[in-house]
């Protein structure tokens, strides 16, 4: 039984630049509890971020915390993992930067597996750019962007994390952030790519999918004869949406080794641990044999 | 006409025939006799059909560019016949298969012997079939009066993985047709190769090779890169390497996730790498800023080949320079080399990572098709591991970390622009980093004096990093009447054309640049001033370095050759072309 740390060791004194009511807000507040839930201190955890409302999370707490560029933070988060597999790395970032710009790397972290918790703030708009419509806008949204309504379907990221074979995926309400809490908690301690989708209102720019709107639609996946090792069940629960949208672990499978638990170099030390302890002996000997095949 | 050790051989025939890997093996079997090889690839961005040919120079001496001359000529289609025609030289001979048609005017009218073999029936008899090519290199050997045992080597090891009765079959096809080519044709062909026993042991590399082999030993454990011609075989090379060197290859979706998992890596306290060519350059350019932004190392080695857009894929060219040195938004710093040589590729493979964490941003290594791809011999000693250095500049050991004062920041405002990293893991060293202008600690932050001062900060780097640029390097005599003025690939073929001017009684000199960014403008221009005419001679239209040393070192050149045809220069182009290249820089 690990000794819980007490949340507040992730404050941060930033100016905090989210709406008031904003969704952001109870995943900051969930992460902190989570880490501190599960002893992860703050050197031992990287959140790795995009662009967007939900992207400056890791600006507002003590953590190590890299601000990537758009639609790129799972790549970056990955090669964390490649070079130093004892970090945890948690992703937060947006409906737009995850799966619009950044969908192709969303698509690759299902089907690859790294032991990365990735929390998708999925507002259904584009907010830091004032308005426009997202990947996850319902079809016949009316946005700066789409002012006769949108015409595109909206993108179901728990359909494709199913299909592209993610192993554990999640969704949460901003609108409950404790329940939201033991969602990330669970994530994290998967081991292997665990996706959570939190719906959470952008309280400026989407006046449709509100708090009420949500908790008018939302159920929770435990109160119900539910098995969420069961992939075809999944499926079919992926697909709710319009009367009813289940909230907590849909999908969950586990025993199955991470990427980087198959990568043979990484077997005897991370390149960061070897890096270390190169720079003292560079084993020039071990090098001189690489001549051989030339000859 | 009778030469010993001084010729061209050149295999041509249809992609899908093993051109390049009968080429490559045929190379390798005179390094093995001591004598120097320079071996180049020309072939196009298909699996099967199309003209693909390999060359290969032999000399008592190095050679560093493709003579543009071929003094036997293999042709494993017809149509090789007719397309090197031209190129055949005095004295020279055609070696094929009997069976194809080939009109015989045109080769004796110019004095080219015509060897036709029955190559087919040779490889069909004493193996099978697929061994003609084989059976084409055995001849070669024989009318040049090669010694066997060499070509038996290589058969050997090459074919050991397909088993004894491949290895065989090609040992007797070869010697076959060795055979019969020496008894047929042996004295009437007077370009003739022989071992020298007492040359040194040397490594038959290619630029790709030789820069992979500098990154590992320079501490490089984590390469992310998509493929693209021709950078790939840099991580093919790595990855072959077994788990005990440690290196994570990460074959990515795309350039950009590559870019990003080795900004990544970096950031987590590796040495890492991408590799790519233009195309996934582009790709790259906005991961660049983010190293740059968040001053994480990162080294790219970026391949040129034709452009714009998918261009020649499988050609050379020297086109990128400027994108590279200006891609980005924004102003940030970064370094750019440019290595002219397989040796200086070996070198750019560590020193590009000492540069990276040294001044904490993107460098990036300027290859190219030519310099990548072609086979070189090398002393074994010019690949020395002794003098690798790793200087990982302010990078703070754990050690150093945990003496660290309470409050560290990670983008303090250091005099010299480069704060101290700590790699994130440690206690002491918790901190953010942002692709947004951020303050000391790393937190985003618009302020107008933190803006200036982080500026200043960040591109104070260059200044000190443009203090250990190396100035150009001069080969040749001092005060020539001409200077050739290069930078990557073109040395080679600059280098061979200043010898045969100076050789044949004229005065010539070459002006190699390899660091071009920051470029270190007053040795630059000292030496530029010193010379009595210079011409800049390119792989690429508009003459990039010109205009980069008129931007940086407020220099003229007095006139540039150019070529984008996707073939490297020969050292007979840049001679016949010093005539005409009294043109103006284009504006």
């Amino acid at each position: 039984m690990v000794t819980r740390l007490d949340p507040k060791i992730f404050d941060a004194t930033a100016d905090v630049t989210w709406c008031a009511g904003c969704g952001d807000f109870a995943v900051l507040k969930a992460l902190k509890l989570a880490l501190a839930d599960l002893a992860i201190e703050q050197h031992q955890a990287l959140v790795v971020s995009g662009i967007g409302c939900g992207s400056k999370l890791p600006d507002y707490m003590t953590v190590n915390g890299y601000m990537t560029i758009h639609g790129r933070p799972l790549p970056v988060a990955t090669g964390v993992k490649l070079a130093n597999p004892q970090m945890h790395v948690v992703v937060v970032n947006g409906d737009g930067d995850s799966y619009g710009i950044g969908g192709n790397h969303f698509v690759q972290a299902c089907r690859r597996n790294p032991d990365i918790t990735q929390i998708v703030e999925n507002n259904q708009i584009y907010g830091l750019t004032k308005g426009q419509y997202s990947p996850t806008s319902d079809k016949g949204s009316i946005t700066t962007t789409s002012p006769d309504g949108s015409i595109e379907l909206a993108f179901n990221p728990m359909a494709v994390a199913l299909a592209g074979g993610a192993t554990f995926i999640a969704r949460a309400f901003a609108g409950e952030p404790k329940h939201l809490a033991q969602l990330i908690a669970a994530g994290i301690q998967h081991r292997g790519y665990a996706l959570i989708d939190v719906l959470q209102p952008c309280v400026t720019f989407n006046r449709v999918n509100t708090y009420d709107w949500y908790r008018k639609r939302v159920y929770h996946l435990e109160d119900e004869d539910y098995d969420a090792s069961d992939r075809d069940a999944a499926w079919a629960r992926a697909h709710e949406w319009e009367e009813r949208i289940p909230l907590g672990v849909l999908y969950r499978v586990g025993g199955l080794p991470t990427y980087e638990d198959q990568v043979r170099a990484l077997q005897d030390g991370s390149p960061v641990s070897r890096l270390f302890d190169l720079a003292k002996s560079p084993r020039p000997q071990q090098y001189e044999r690489l001549k051989e095949e030339f000859f | 006409m009778s030469r010993v050790n001084d010729m061209s051989i050149l295999i041509g025939g249809d992609a899908g025939q093993g051109v390049e890997s009968s080429g490559a093996g045929f190379a390798l079997s005179f390094a093995r006799a001591g004598l120097h090889v320079l071996a180049t690839q020309d072939y196009r961005s298909r699996i099967r059909g199309g003209h693909n040919f390999y060359q290969i120079r032999l000399s008592e001496r190095p050679r560093y560019a493709a003579s543009g001359l071929v003094h036997l000529l293999l042709a494993l289609t017809p149509e090789s016949v007719a397309l090197h025609l031209d190129s055949i030289a005095e004295g020279g001979a055609v070696i094929f298969p009997d069976k194809f048609e080939i009109d015989e005017a045109p080769l004796k009218e110019r004095g080219i012997r015509v060897d036709a073999l029955p190559l087919l029936r040779i490889a069909e008899e004493h193996g099978n079939r697929i061994m003609a090519n084989t059976a084409a290199l055995g001849a070669a050997a024989g009318v040049t009066g090669f010694p066997f045992d060499y070509m038996a080597s290589v058969i050997k090891d090459n074919f050991a993985r397909k088993g004894q009765e491949a290895v065989d079959g090609n040992v007797r096809v070869a010697e076959a047709a060795y055979q019969m080519a020496r008894q047929r044709y042996g004295d009437d062909f007077g370009y003739k190769l022989q071992p020298l026993p007492e040359a040194p042991k040397r490594m038959l590399i290619n630029g790709n090779e030789a820069f992979a082999i500098g990154a590992l030993a320079g501490g490089c454990r984590f390469v992310s890169a998509y493929p693209m011609t021709p950078a790939t075989s840099i991580m093919e090379w790595l990855a072959t390497l077994p788990p005990v060197y440690g290196v994570v290859i990460k074959h990515t979706e795309d350039e950009i996730a590559a870019a990003c998992m080795a900004i990544g890596a970096s950031y987590a306290g590796a040495r890492a790498l991408t590799v790519t060519s233009g195309g996934g350059f582009c790709l790259m350019v906005e991961s660049l800023g983010l190293a740059g932004m968040t001053e994480v190392p990162l080294v790219v080695a970026e391949v040129q080949r034709g452009g714009p857009s998918t261009g020649l894929p499988t050609r050379t060219e020297q086109s990128d320079l400027l994108f590279v040195i200006n891609a980005g938004q924004g102003e940030f710093p970064r370094i750019v080399l440019a290595p002219g040589t397989i040796e200086e590729c070996f070198e750019a493979g560590w020193r590009s990572f000492n540069l990276a964490e040294k001044y904490q941003c993107p460098v990036v290594v300027l290859s190219d098709q030519f310099l990548s791809s072609s086979l070189r011999t090398l002393d074994t000693a010019a690949i020395d591991f002794g003098s690798v250095r790793i200087d990982r500049g302010p990078t703070l050991t754990y050690e150093e970390i945990e003496r660290l004062p309470d409050g560290y920041n990670r983008f303090q405002f250091a005099e010299s622009g480069v704060s101290p990293r700590a790699v994130p893991g440690h206690p002491k060293a918790v901190y953010a980093s942002s692709s947004d202008e951020h303050d000391e600690t790393g937190h985003i932050n618009e302020e107008i004096e933190n803006r200036r001062l982080m500026m200043q900060k960040r591109m104070r780097k260059l200044e000190r990093a443009e203090e250990e640029m190396r100035p150009p390097a001069l080969y040749g005599p001092e005060g020539a009447e001409v200077t050739l003025v290069c930078w990557g690939s073109t040395f080679g073929p600059c280098r061979e054309a200043a010898d045969a001017i100076n050789e044949g009684g004229g005065s010539a000199n070459v002006l190699q640049f390899s660091d071009l960014w920051p470029l270190p403008a007053e040795p630059a221009e000292r030496e530029l001033k010193a010379c009595r005419r210079t011409v800049a001679v390119e792989q690429n239209y508009t003459s990039q370095l010109a205009k980069l040393l008129r931007m940086t070192a407020g220099f003229q050149v007095g006139g540039t050759l150019t070529k984008y045809d996707g073939r490297p220069f020969t050292p007979a182009e840049i001679v016949a072309g010093l005539e005409t290249a009294a043109a103006p820089v284009r504006r």
